[in-house]
């Protein structure tokens, strides 16, 4: 039997064309080469299936241009003519996981391809993916790369030979909410009973149903006096002063940072700088203003077009930081906030 | 942090590039940006001129917070 045809989508990075300096680089085709993480693949296939071509593209360039990288990449991988496509793993890199994701929906359902990824379970492209495809459930970094490849390669082979798919927690993907009837061998009221004495006794039990998480906050009532409006700024993109004097980490950040804007007029690159380590950080370096718009808030408070800029802002980085961190840190100085009854907040993201 | 900030009731505008992000977060006033590396900038315009674009990118965040909106809203245009 003819070996599958592979092609495999990877970002800038793990390319080795660069780090986030090299995240505006546009789609690339690689015939005939096999990159980075396409070699631990490769490898795993074994006789069975052969990469054919590599397609690199910036995770900034990715985002930033979606409906034209999609369309550039959907054309190189048809003229590839692949049985299979993979994309990834993203690990826990929140702009080559919704890469990885927007290019895996749209070779599976625009062209017909079976196609995976692969990613970690907080990433935001699991949210927005996990519905429509198989992503391989993996490690939070690339040092769970061996792991991740271990899971995607069997399920892509299956895939790509139309064979019948297992459950996730058979197969390692994330669960898609597509149920399956099937036969168990204990009676409903037995398992159900199992269960309670477990929980009554404080042993771990793994429920047959999780109920949807639906964690929407409603939207709070619009500012009606802006002109005596008291407004703050926060900012996941890590602006702090220069030095970064609490240590915030460039990626997965342990805390957030309460910084006192008195007297500040405008950032500067004398002053401040960014803390961040998922986006290049020249030109937030160069003018921090363009991540924490001080300059132009001042501006506004002085032509009372606001009532005033809250005299301290918050700010952390959102590079693979936990769920859990950022939703503690904010949780926690929205409190401060309101004990500052500041009236509405600007929060900007990178 | 957005989710947590308009939790405690203080109504908040999410200004970021890459809005299905900020969708799936769960924010419920979007505010696109220029770029990832630079949300309220643009490096290639003289000093001024990229002042004025992050003065209008400020007052349109002001305005998604002084709209009245009830379910997610990505402020365009």
């Amino acid at each position: 039997m003819a070996k599958i045809k592979v092609v495999h989508y990877i970002n800038q990075f793990f390319a080795q064309i660069g780090g986030e300096e090299k995240a505006d680089y546009p789609a690339e085709l690689r015939v005939g080469e096999i990159i980075g993480p396409g070699t631990a693949f490769e490898s795993a296939f074994g006789d069975e299936a052969e990469i054919v071509a590599t397609i690199v593209c910036g995770d900034s360039y990715f985002n930033e241009n979606i409906d034209k990288a999609k369309a550039d990449i959907l054309e190189m991988v048809k003229s590839q003519k692949p049985d299979l496509f993979i994309a990834g793993p993203a690990f826990n890199a929140g702009r080559y996981g919704v890469a990885c994701g927007t290019i895996t929906d749209a070779v599976l359902n625009e062209l017909g391809i079976p196609a995976l990824t692969g990613m970690y379970e907080e990433n935001p492209g699991v949210d927005m993916f996990a519905s429509k495809l198989y992503i391989v459930s993996t490690k939070n970094s690339a040092a769970g790369m061996r792991a991740a490849v271990k899971k995607m390669a069997p399920l892509a082979l299956k895939l790509a030979r139309h064979e019948k798919i297992g459950a996730s927690v058979v197969e390692g993907y994330i669960p898609t909410g597509v149920r399956v009837n099937f036969f168990e061998k204990e009676r409903g009221a037995k398992r159900a009973v199992d269960m309670l004495l477990k929980k009554l006794s404080d042993k771990p039990f793994v429920t047959e149903y999780p109920m949807p998480d639906f964690d929407r906050v409603a939207p709070n009532p619009a500012v009606k006096d802006m002109a005596h409006a008291k407004i703050a700024l926060v900012t996941s993109g890590g602006i702090v002063p220069k030095g970064n004097p609490d240590h915030i980490e460039s990626s997965s950040a342990s805390h957030y940072g309460e910084y006192c804007l008195d007297g500040v007029e405008a950032l500067s690159s004398e002053t401040y700088e960014t803390a961040h380590g998922g986006y290049d950080p020249v030109y937030a370096n160069d003018d921090p203003n363009r991540v924490l718009p001080v300059d132009v808030l001042r501006q506004l408070e002085k032509e009372g077009v606001i009532g005033k800029l809250h005299d301290k802002y918050y700010s952390t980085v959102g590079n693979g930081t936990a769920v859990a961190s950022a939703k503690a840190f904010a949780a926690e100085y929205a409190q401060k906030l309101l004990e500052d009854h500041v009236d509405a907040v600007i929060l900007t993201s990178t | 942090m957005v989710k947590e900030i308009e939790r405690a009731g203080i109504p908040v505008v999410h200004v970021c590039t890459v809005t299905p992000i900020s969708m799936t977060v769960g924010a419920n006033r979007i505010v696109p940006a220029i770029a990832i590396p630079h949300p309220l900038g643009n490096p290639n315009l003289d000093h001024e001129e990229e002042f004025k674009l992050r003065r209008k990118l400020v007052e349109k965040a002001l305005k998604a917070l002084e709209t009245e909106v009830d379910g997610q809203t990505v402020f365009e245009g």
